[in-house]
């Protein structure tokens, strides 16, 4: 799950972890009182939408006086705000976070991610402060600095000095540096994040050490542990497709092509992907059924791939193991009664009873195609399309 | 011989009255798995269908039944626990079906395992079996053939799709992995594929990897130098848009890393036969034993 910044800096704050005094705004006016209430000679404005790059779009400016700040904030609110991660189109500013402006001496990138390739938490840290860590890794490796954290251990001490000392700190600098990283470390693995980025993290003209940006994404799996993060999600920011299959928990994920395709299992779902691209079509979508496949999730399936304007045919691929194919059948042909297709429609059933599923799609009197493998089914919906 | 299971696999499962691993056990018991035990805390002393005794602990199971492996149908929250406790009890392999386990657990549990040696597979896996001999997990066993391919893979019904490939060609199985779709799993691709370079009854490898992580790039290091068995490949994912998570957990391409194309590449580059379609893994195998 992605959070807003001003949301990952609420939590991060109350982990002990340093940040700017600052509060989120929702009109101009209220940005203009929250900038009055910091008193500090300098604001910053910040769009919260939760793609990166926002300033470089416009989405971060420098106010000095509360008066324009709330001028700033103005104009932000209810812009399309485009950067290189929200696509052409842009996302909705729906809401600023106004900060007090800091005495900035040098910034500095700090991240923690899981490094699947040893299961371990690996600390990231670089001098490249504002600069994408993957941009770092690519053209200058040996400016990122790793600690790889052993769980039974957690951070050691000797391991956030390694850190501090490698950013060439020293003073208030490296000591507030060091308090920043056990804090990050502990906000972390409390919260089930997946992802915490800092960047960047700033030293100040006084040596204090704080997170002027924050990134924070959190494990779906641990939700059950963090029932209170639920009301963080902000549906504004999701493809409203996808948030209606989730209601009906489905895993759905729009693409931009016209071949609707509806599978159990999500690796055969991203194979089905592949096969109708490798076919000459465009997959319209990613989803994955699950295990059931019954008459209540085709039907909901049905519902969303169709509610995408762009579809002109819809594959369905089952490998009935456990589930038998006639059953599996039966709720297509009953969801495809329910629900009004007006476009081709390819059936592909195999596994467990497959024979009987083809019969009975065959004689169903549905216009459906029925496929009898993966290739065939690729070709037939393709086809379909023309 | 086989990989991981056998005819002297003892199981217990962890989780046999609830819903899952009641069907399952039932499925696999049907198969000829020698179901020996179930864990369920608070109702040892029963039975499950009236034969298969069950106990309050992992330790219990193991000291009275001489159970060498454990299956794992326990809801996420408690799955670690239960991986843990097998480990502890000394059981050898551990295979975890559960799906949704927390990734912080997982951190955990990779370390107690390797601190113990012990050999899982999974979490969020369809399981492993050896056709005729033994099978543990929730696939359907009568697709598979008793043969002499291993199959790895990070999926569910896309395994399937292969084994059935496989089948429809007269071409059996010696065992068939399913690793897990999460970050963190007990078992990757190098370790399963040195498991099947050191088994005599295995002559080649099905390998069905996807979008991210690197585990499928570390495991062509592995086959260009080490392994000496024909490898067939693929990976599902070409069209998966970076960023998004593709249902499994562990499927997601990040700051440009994990994409399918950058692992076909180096599974090409090891010599293995890469398949673009996930239609021609059967007859791709067909021709690689030719």
């Amino acid at each position: 799950m992605k959070i807003h910044e001003f949301q990952a800096k609420e939590i991060l704050r109350k982990y002990g972890v340093a940040v700017p005094e600052g509060k989120v705004a929702t009109s101009a006016a209220e940005a203009e009182e929250v900038a009055k209430s910091l008193g500090t000679p300098v604001v910053v404005v910040k769009a919260q939408i939760h793609a990166g790059g926002r300033g470089k779009g416009g989405g971060v400016k420098i106010a000095k006086s509360p008066k324009e700040a709330g001028e700033l904030a103005g104009k932000m609110l209810g812009m399309q705000l485009v950067t290189h991660q929200t696509g052409p189109e842009g996302k909705e500013v729906h809401r600023v976070l106004v900060e007090q402006g800091l005495d900035i001496a040098h910034e500095y990138y700090i991240g923690i991610v899981l490094d699947r390739s040893n299961g371990k938490l690996v600390f990231m840290a670089s001098t490249e402060g504002g600069v994408e860590i993957e941009k770092v890794a690519a053209e200058t490796p040996d400016k990122i600095l790793k600690e790889w954290v052993d769980p039974v251990a957690g951070l050691r001490p000797a391991q956030a000095r390694k850190l501090a000392f490698g950013l060439g700190l020293s003073g208030d600098a490296f000591k507030n540096a060091t308090k920043f990283l056990h804090s990050l470390y502990n906000a972390y693995v409390k919260t089930d994040a997946s992802l915490a980025e800092i960047n960047p993290l700033v030293v100040t003209k006084s040596g204090d050490v704080l997170a002027l940006d924050a990134k924070m994404n959190f494990d779906d799996n641990a939700m059950f542990r963090h029932k209170d993060y639920a009301e963080l999600r902000d549906l504004d920011e999701e493809e409203p497709l996808e948030v209606e299959a989730s209601k009906f928990n489905l895993n759905y994920i729009k693409l931009d092509g016209n071949v609707g395709c509806m599978v159990n299992g999500a690796g055969l779902a991203m194979a089905t992907m592949d096969i109708i691209k490798l076919a000459g079509g465009e997959p319209a979508n990613f989803l994955d059924v699950g295990g059931g496949a019954n008459v209540e999730t085709v039907e909901n399936g049905f519902r969303i791939i169709l509610s995408d304007k762009h579809v002109k045919a819809v594959l369905i691929n089952i490998f009935g193991g456990i589930v038998r194919c006639d059953r599996v059948a039966n709720g297509v042909i009953q969801a495809a009664k329910n629900v009004k297709i007006d476009v081709p429609l390819v059936v592909r059933l195999e596994g467990t009873n497959a024979d009987e599923a083809r019969e009975l799609l065959q004689k169903s009197g549905l216009e459906l195609k029925v496929a009898s493998s993966l290739e065939d089914a690729a070709s037939k919906v393709v086809a379909a399309l023309a | 011989m086989s990989v991981l299971v056998d005819k002297n696999t003892r199981l217990l499962v962890q989780g046999i009255t609830g819903g899952e691993g009641t069907f399952h056990t039932r499925q696999m018991i049907e198969y000829g798995t020698n179901v020996v035990a179930g864990v369920v805390p608070g109702k040892g002393g029963q039975k499950f269908d009236d034969s298969v005794p069950i106990f309050n602990t992992v330790d219990d199971a193991v000291r009275e039944t001489g159970a060498n492996a454990a299956a794992i149908f326990v809801p996420p929250p408690f799955a670690a626990d239960a991986i843990m406790e097998s480990a502890d009890a000394g059981v050898a392999v551990i295979v975890t079906i559960t799906e949704g386990v927390p990734t912080m657990d997982m951190v955990t549990v990779k370390a107690f395992l390797d601190a113990r040696g012990t050999q899982m597979v999974g979490p969020n896996c369809p399981g492993v079996i050896s056709p005729g001999r033994c099978k543990i997990g929730i696939m359907p066993g009568f697709i598979h053939q008793e043969g002499r391919v291993g199959v790895i893979s990070r999926s569910g019904t896309l395994t399937y799709e292969a084994v059935k490939q496989l089948s429809d060609l007269g071409i059996g199985q010696s065992t068939c992995i399913g690793i897990g779709g999460d970050p963190i799993i007990g078992t990757n691709f190098t370790s399963a594929l040195k498991l099947f370079n050191a088994d005599p009854e295995t002559d080649a490898v099905v390998m069905i990897g996807e979008i991210g992580g690197t585990a499928e790039q570390e495991a062509a290091a592995y086959i260009k130098n080490e392994f000496n068995k024909p490898v067939v490949a693929f990976i599902a994912g070409q069209t998966a848009p970076p960023g998004r998570r593709m249902g499994h957990a562990g499927a997601i391409i990040s700051g440009g890393e994990g994409t399918a194309a950058e692992k076909m590449q180096a599974l090409r580059e090891a010599g293995a036969h890469v398949c673009e379609s996930p239609a021609t893994l059967g007859i791709t195998m067909q021709k690689a034993l030719a």
